[in-house]
């Protein structure tokens, strides 16, 4: 076997964000260089481009800044994604934008991330980027946050300013409840932390940036963590293959979907919502092959003692533990869109496979993302986080963010473009 | 206690996911095979989203003229044993009708494919096409959603992609509009060949190792076929070869190995010192953003 090969320990998702320049991308960079995953072809092209620009080490923040226009202004527009691996993982790294204006491509990123790595420019402290990325972080639930406190060589590796720096942050995290925050110094521009500990930083003695990726769990709930055990199974397709030449399937009627938590098993008794219509689990399948059991993110199809009408957009839950059936939502909204919120208008929200129409009808409140106050406010602007009420046309099996990360999570299209204006974390149903 | 799935089970029943939502939130969707082993795998991933039912869209393949014929002997007996719909549009179509026009006879026609692709996209009416594009392969790719909205001209704008939240995927889009899918972004090239091997996949024949006719090129293996041939003062040797890609045969470079099977390339793969592109693609070698550009003008 190849030393690159992996056992398989599943996925670990982490993305970098905080400030403008703080150097995420070059954090990234460092770590492929290090772990040796920059290929030689990949490392000379961006060798070439480093030396047109005028530099005189390589640009290790080229690998990750690949658009054209990325590379003229020095900046992160959108994600990018990165792949490595080391003997006990995949990792699926998103190298999230700073600036301000793409707030919503960090957004994107952390949706789906496990852990966040926050960087926090030792010249500079904390900034509002870095307060915003946080607070968003948390928000959409990332289980495990770690402050890299980087460009320690400019500030001579002195330990009094990242513990200033750390003290800081504390005061922050509890103010927006932040529980699993860790910290680490380091030098991103020269390796100092990342896979090696470098001479200049002894008087930390935690460990570096790649042990700590090591040992975090892969999927929220993994050893113990909050995943939640509830069964959620949003149906995407319902499969009739009747035309088939088998007459034995004449009658198939597959339920396909991907499990969103939870575990269900051949005989349970389950519950369709939001008709209410109950059944038991026949068989559990896939490709052909029948399964006792399926668990969370698991592909499968599932059938039915019963002929009960499902279609895409129902889910199937176990009749023990129901979410909420409701047309009248609570929830966190973070807007994406140039265009404002528009109380008056209809949008298209989409939860699990199922989309309804939604009137945006109340503005609890904005968030001051410096002062953490909670405003009044008419509108939501671009990169806005409120807490808002939503009035629905259709109802929605939904559970509180907080405790389920697939039924509480919505998008809002806009559907005079089509685009996607809003990401939605529900507090609770009414 | 919920379970972890190794990361092989996780990709797929992503990509699983991925494809089912094409079918349920597209009305005329497409899924884009080449015979290459990047859609070998999009087809398996569509039996297990899909079986027993027959597949919700066509095979679609863009044929520029310049495919090797051990691969589109495969894509036909492929679609076949599948029993699914074949549609095949190729860019001399195109250049008959005066929408490709070739500077020079042999040139390559990698670029040309995306004129014949959204002819074909408005022929059929496709809302959106499954790709086995992954983002590991170039650092344009590496920037994209999995559902990819391009506009009337297929037109990728990178600056102003539309947010992509969870596994909630827009997949909406107006008339004349199109989305790309990809439901093996996250996949590597080592990930490729480890599901190949896991699911026992059939590949065409010119990815194993085999003897041909060869060029050396710039550090580039360049076979000798007809649309390939032999230039004053070149002289041809003999070499071991297999490719880490298939595509135009103009622009795509076999590597040496002597790799006759699926374990023998993995373990090439995990050691390799080049990326796929670096060592087998003529065409991405002539500008920082070649890809980038070709995107934005409709490319796949
Ligand atoms: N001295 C020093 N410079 C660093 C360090 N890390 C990054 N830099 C430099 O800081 C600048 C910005 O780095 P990037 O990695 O592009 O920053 P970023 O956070 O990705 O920026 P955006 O994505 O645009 O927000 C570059 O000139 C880097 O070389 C470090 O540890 N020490
Ligand atoms: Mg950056």
């Amino acid at each position: 076997m190849g030393a690159n090969e992996i056992q398989d320990h599943g996925v670990l998702r982490f993305l970098t964000c905080g400030s403008v320049d703080d150097g995420k991308s070059t954090l990234i960079g460092r770590l492929l260089f290090d772990t040796k995953t920059i290929l030689v072809d990949t490392l000379n092209a961006i060798e070439r481009t480093s030396k047109k620009r005028g530099m005189e080490a390589v640009d290790l923040s080229l690998l990750t800044d690949g658009l054209q226009a990325e590379r003229e202004q020095g900046i992160t527009i959108d994600v990018a994604y990165r792949y490595y691996s080391t003997g006990t993982r995949k990792y699926i790294i998103a190298d999230a934008p700073g600036h301000e204006q793409y707030t919503r491509n960090m957004v994107t990123a952390a949706s789906t991330a496990n852990l966040a790595v926050i960087l926090i420019d030792a010249r500079k402290g904390m900034l509002t980027q870095t307060r915003r990325h946080s607070y968003l972080a948390n928000l959409v639930g990332i289980p495990h946050l770690l402050v890299a406190i980087n460009k320690m060589d400019l500030v001579d590796y002195d330990q009094a300013t990242y513990e200033k720096i750390k003290a800081d942050y504390l005061a922050f995290a509890a103010q927006i409840g932040l529980k699993d925050v860790r910290f680490i110094p380091m030098s991103a521009l020269n390796g100092d932390m990342i896979v090696d500990r470098g001479e200049k930083l002894d008087w930390y003695d935690g460990p570096t940036l790649l042990e700590i990726l090591e040992a975090a769990p892969c999927a929220h709930g993994e050893n113990g963590g909050d995943r939640d055990e509830r069964f959620r199974f949003p149906v995407q397709f319902v499969c009739r293959p009747q035309d088939s030449a088998n007459p034995e399937l004449h009658d198939y009627r597959g339920f396909m979907g991907r499990v969103s938590s939870g575990i269900i098993a051949k005989g349970d008794a389950i519950t369709v919502l939001p008709s209410g219509a109950t059944s038991k689990v026949k068989d559990i399948q896939i490709y052909g092959q029948s399964l006792p059991e399926a668990h969370a993110d698991q592909s499968v199809t599932i059938l039915l003692e019963d002929e009960v009408d499902i279609s895409r957009g129902d889910m199937i839950v176990r009749s023990d533990a129901q979410p909420t059936t409701t047309k009248q939502i609570d929830a966190m909204l973070c807007w994406l869109s140039e265009t404002p919120l528009d109380k008056a208008r209809k949008y298209v929200v989409r939860h699990t496979s199922r989309e309804s129409k939604a009137i945006l009808s109340g503005i609890e409140y904005r968030l001051d993302i410096n002062s953490l106050e909670k405003q009044s406010a008419d509108k939501l602007a671009v990169n806005d986080i409120a807490k808002v009420s939503i009035k629905l046309a259709q109802p929605l099996a939904v559970d509180p963010y907080t405790e389920n990360r697939a039924t509480g999570a919505f998008i809002v299209i806009d559907e005079s473009t089509n685009n996607t204006v809003g990401a939605g974390m529900i507090l609770q149903a009414n | 206690m919920s379970k972890t799935l190794s990361h092989l089970d996780w990709l797929e029943a992503e990509a699983i996911h991925i494809m089912r939502e094409v079918a349920g939130q597209c009305s005329n969707p497409a899924l884009l095979f080449s015979g290459g082993k990047d859609s070998v795998c999009l087809l398996r991933l569509a039996e297990k989203a899909f079986r027993p039912g027959r597949f919700p869209f066509p095979l679609v393949h863009i044929d520029t003229g310049h495919n090797y014929k051990e691969v589109t002997d495969f894509r036909d007996k492929r679609a076949a044993e599948l029993g699914e719909r074949l549609i095949v549009r190729s860019v001399e179509d195109s250049m008959k009708r005066g929408t490709v026009v070739l500077k020079s006879p042999l040139e390559p026609r990698n670029k040309h494919q995306s004129v014949t692709l959204l002819e074909t996209i408005a022929e059929f009416e496709f809302d959106c096409c499954i790709g086995g594009a992954r983002r590991d392969e170039e650092k344009a790719r590496a920037k994209e959603r999995i559902f990819s909205f391009r506009d009337e001209f297929g037109q990728w704008d990178p600056k102003n992609q539309r947010p992509e939240l969870w596994d909630l995927y827009n997949a909406r889009a107006f008339k004349g509009e199109n989305i790309r899918a990809f439901p093996i972004s996250n996949w590597t090239e080592l990930d490729v060949w480890q599901y190949i091997e896991r699911e026992g996949l059939e590949l065409p024949s010119i990815y194993f190792a085999h003897q041909r006719p060869i060029v050396v090129k710039n550090g580039l293996l360049q076979p000798i076929t007809d649309v390939t041939p032999l230039k004053d003062g070149e002289v041809a040797e003999t070499m071991t070869v297999r490719f880490r890609t298939v595509g135009d045969i103009t622009c795509t470079a076999p590597v040496e190995s002597g790799a006759s099977s699926i374990r023998q390339i993995i373990e090439e793969t995990a050691a390799t010192t080049v990326t796929e592109r670096g060592q087998t693609r003529l065409d991405d070698q002539t500008s920082e953003a070649s890809m980038e550009q070709r995107k934005k003008e409709g490319y796949f």
